[in-house]
C-alpha cells in the first residue's frame, strides 16, 4: 500500500484500551499511563470517543509531550504520544 | 460555582472537573444553594432528580448513560479527586439556611467556607464557570 500510515509500524511501549469509556475517561487513562512508560517511549491510546482524538493533541502540547498522530479504525481511534519528560 | 442539585447539571460539572484534572489543572468547586442538598450524606448516591425542563428525557438519558457506561456524577467526582487536585467547598450561608452541618455532608466535601473564599480562588483562576 502506497499510503500506509507509518504509525501502523510503530511499536508502542504501552497500549491503553479505553474503548467503552466516554470523554474525558480516555484522556484520564492516557494521563495515568504516560507516567508508567520511560521518557522517549510511545504510548498508544485506543478510544471509541470522537473527542479524545481531538483532545489528546492539545493535552500533549500542554504537558510537553509529542503527539505523533492517530489512525482511524472502524469505530475507534488509535492515538500515539511520545513521552518527552 | 455549582448552584444546581439536579443530575443534568451535576454530571456536566463532574465531567468538567475530570477533564480539568486530565489537563493538569487544579479545580475548586464552590457548592451553594440547591447543590448543597445533592452533597448531603443521604442524597449523594441516590439523587436521581432532573430539572423539570428535561423531565421527559430522563428515561432515555438514564438508559443511554447505562448503555454507554457513563459513571455517576458522584463516582466521577470521587475519581477526579483521587487523581488530581480537586477541592469541594460548601457555601456556609446555604448550609446555614438548610440547617446542614459539615458532618451532614459527604466526605467528598473538603470544607465549609464563605463567599470570600470563593472570590479568593476565582480571582486567581483562568477559568470560572457557573453551573
Amino acid at each position: 500500500m502506497a499510503d500506509q500510515n507509518p504509525l501502523a509500524d510503530l511499536k508502542p511501549d504501552k497500549t491503553v484500551d479505553a474503548r467503552g469509556t466516554s470523554c474525558p475517561g480516555p484522556l484520564l487513562e492516557t494521563k495515568k499511563a504516560i507516567a508508567t512508560i520511560p521518557v522517549g517511549g510511545v504510548l498508544e491510546t485506543i478510544s471509541s470517543d470522537a473527542g479524545t482524538n481531538a483532545d489528546i493533541p492539545v493535552w500533549a502540547k500542554k504537558m510537553g509531550h509529542e503527539f505523533l498522530g492517530s489512525i482511524e479504525e472502524s469505530g475507534y481511534w488509535r492515538v500515539f504520544v511520545r513521552r518527552k519528560k | 460555582m455549582l448552584y444546581s442539585g439536579t443530575v443534568d447539571k451535576l454530571l456536566p460539572a463532574a465531567i468538567l472537573a475530570s477533564g480539568a484534572v486530565a489537563m493538569d489543572m487544579a479545580v475548586d468547586i464552590f457548592v451553594t444553594f440547591y447543590g448543597i442538598h445533592a452533597f448531603s450524606k443521604q442524597a449523594i448516591r441516590t439523587n436521581k432528580t432532573f430539572s423539570k425542563d428535561f423531565e421527559e428525557m430522563v428515561p432515555m438519558m438514564t438508559q443511554k448513560m447505562r448503555e454507554k457506561n457513563i459513571p455517576s456524577w458522584y463516582d466521577m467526582l470521587a475519581e477526579a479527586k483521587k487523581s488530581g487536585n480537586v477541592k469541594i467547598h460548601a457555601c456556609s450561608t446555604a448550609c446555614d439556611m438548610l440547617d446542614v452541618k459539615k458532618e451532614d455532608l459527604d466526605p467528598l466535601v473538603d470544607d465549609v467556607v464563605g463567599v470570600g473564599n470563593y472570590f479568593a480562588e476565582a480571582a486567581e483562576s483562568k477559568v470560572t464557570l457557573f453551573i
